[in-house]
């Protein structure tokens, strides 16, 4: 092999390089591929990013792409690149568990959007990444199939609830991945990580074969390692999808181009006023204002902005996402698929459902259906889930009038850097707090990106840096993002990264 | 507004089908009462005049022409099936005995 080749250089390249790579011959797929797996092999017993690895799958995908350059035809802009798919896209043939017991045997019959769009970008799909159950969850504790370790310190959490996509990339177990974030799943894990995670604008990517957690709030989207590599990937999954009703039916804004410019010049950035305070870490609020500084000395305009609703999002979104919850897991009955408990034929149904439901969900999962099922009751419904409903619509309002006067809003991702695996496992309302600033751009539906701004100079983990535009604005996130990343790595001399310890 | 107790959780749990234990029942119930305390934040904006948001897109009914496409095959649908019959989905007894 050649140093190009070697293995190393291989599962530390980014997309981009790699699907350049592969069109002018410089590597194969399969190489590529062999490189990934074997890194996989090596480090995921520490790291546990993977539920499931398709290796003949990944392989035969690999071996298409370079038959296809073989034969001279042309390849799309990710062929042959490796990819970590959330264990929350169906995938016909290869296990989807969703981090739950309830699903742990369930092989799809068919394949998500998301899935097929990957299959026809020939992308290679390693394999499944580990989550919190359902989705539920900032930690990826919450998996029925145990944790994941944050590779910059195996002993802490990867975020969640993408932990497994986020942990895949930092630990160079794959240049891309897929998350979904309802509440910050694929944002707050970006930010433990040091990895780039963008959460499209509701409705930009299908939801179509992605296991529903909270309808109105979830939303798949791209992670990587750079802000491009995030573009390039949101420009494959991204469009129209008649599969899903709420799906936007108009053109993707062009985030590739956004991401290649990186210009912020005259652009005006607001800076959230509410997200500082108390439960704030210090070298959180430390690399953030230097990212602050920093947008100002590329030659954007800083303002302070005041969205006063947003200090509601939280209460609002913990009843909204497990009401939505409630309702979207009463399909797991026990009766057409997934796991089957006590049936042995004294037991009726509905008792048979009980008990499937008790053996197969767990804690958070059902902390969220009694909840939600609470906030849904009549008598309680006024109190708890209109109210919520009316916050949602001001917090909308609170986004609409601070994007009358900037182009894009910021604030650090998440209060505080990655915190102690069991830490917070048993305390649900401290877990809830590590969504705190992701939650608004939810439950108004735009979109948002986060990206490594540095490490805490108290721990030497990795900050991360929110950038929120308003809905099909999503161009927006990448020409910020690309001249932050661009600027922030002339300072360092190096991808943030390459600081992370070796496995 | 009222917190949660243990017998409170117990007919929830009845309600959304969770046959929980004991001890569950006392650990939900204290954690319950913590996130609903939290959560009540939201009922100081319920007297106020604002429309509730369900949704963030403004959701029109989408209709597709009335045309066959393809479809999952009998035996597809039926692969997940903790039990089938007959081509159908096997289920535990629905109505008593009596």
């Amino acid at each position: 092999m050649s140093d190009l080749t070697d293995v190393t250089s291989l599962t530390s390249m980014s997309a981009a390089r790699i699907a350049a790579g592969i069109a002018a011959g410089e590597m194969t797929a399969v190489e590529v591929t062999e490189a990934h797996l074997a890194r996989i092999a090596a480090v995921d017993e520490k790291v546990h990013a993977f539920l499931h690895v398709d290796r003949e799958g990944a392989l035969a995908q690999a071996r298409a792409v370079d038959e296809k350059r073989a034969r001279g035809e042309e390849l799309g802009p990710l062929a042959g690149v490796p990819l970590a798919l959330k264990d929350i896209f169906t995938t016909e043939g290869i296990p989807t568990t969703v981090g739950s017991k309830i699903l742990e045997n369930w092989i799809p019959p068919y394949d998500a959007t998301v899935t097929k769009r990957l299959k026809d970008a020939d992308v290679v799909i390693l394999g499944k990444t580990n989550m919190d159950e359902f989705a539920m969850g900032s930690s990826t504790e919450n998996s029925a199939f145990g944790p994941t370790g944050n590779p910059w310190d195996l002993t802490r959490i990867p975020g969640g609830s993408g932990g497994g996509s986020s942990a895949s990339l930092a630990a160079f177990e794959a240049p891309l991945a897929l998350g979904t974030d309802t509440g910050g799943s694929i944002r707050q894990p970006a930010a433990m990580t040091a990895t780039v995670g963008v959460k499209p604008t509701y409705g930009g990517v299908s939801r179509y074969g992605m296991v529903a957690f909270s309808s109105s709030l979830d939303q798949g989207g791209p992670c990587a390692r750079t802000v491009l590599d995030a573009a390039l990937l949101h420009a494959v999954i991204a469009g129209h999808d008649p599969l899903d009703s709420t799906s936007i039916d108009q053109p993707v804004p062009d985030v590739v181009a956004a991401a290649r410019q990186g210009d912020v010049t005259g652009l005006r950035v607001g800076v959230v006023k509410e997200f500082r305070g108390e439960g704030y870490q210090a070298g959180v609020m430390q690399r953030f204002d230097e990212s602050v500084e920093l947008l100002r000395e590329l030659g954007a305009e800083v303002v302070e902005v005041s969205c006063p609703s947003f200090t509601k999002a939280l209460a609002a979104y913990y009843l909204i996402a497990p009401s939505e919850c409630s309702s979207n897991l009463a399909r797991f009955d026990a009766m057409r698929y997934g796991l089957r408990v006590g049936d042995d034929g004294s037991r009726g149904a509905e008792e048979v459902t009980a008990l499937t439901r008790e053996a197969g969900f767990g804690d958070e999962v059902k902390r969220r259906v009694m909840l939600g099922t609470y906030a849904l009751s009549s008598g309680y419904y006024d109190a708890y889930y209109g109210s919520a409903q009316k916050v949602r619509t001001l917090i909308t309002r609170d986004f609409g009038k601070a994007f009358e006067s900037v182009d894009v809003l910021i604030s650090p991702t998440t209060p505080t850097t990655a915190f102690p695996i069991g830490e917070r496992a048993d305390d649900p309302m401290a877990m809830y707090l590590a969504d705190l600033c992701t939650i608004p751009s939810n439950l108004a539906g735009n979109a948002a990106m986060s990206l490594p701004c540095g490490l805490a100079p108290e721990d030497g983990l990795p900050v991360g840096l929110q950038i929120i535009a308003p809905a099909m604005a999503d161009d927006r996130l990448y020409r910020v993002g690309a001249a932050i990343e661009a600027a922030l790595q002339a300072r360092w001399g190096h991808p943030l990264l390459e600081e992370a310890p070796s496995l | 507004m009222p917190g949660i107790t243990r017998e409170e959780v117990a007919h929830l749990a009845r309600l959304a089908r969770l046959e929980l234990k004991d001890e569950e029942l006392d650990h939900f119930a204290g954690q319950l009462d913590d996130i609903i305390g939290a959560v009540a934040a939201v009922s100081d904006v319920a007297d106020e005049d604002v429309p509730p948001t369900s949704h963030p897109l403004p959701l029109t009914n989408v209709m597709r022409p009335d045309e066959v496409r393809p479809s999952l095959t009998p035996q597809q649908a039926l692969s997940g099936a903790p039990a089938q019959e007959q081509q159908r989905f096997k289920v535990p007894q629905i109505l008593g005995e009596e």
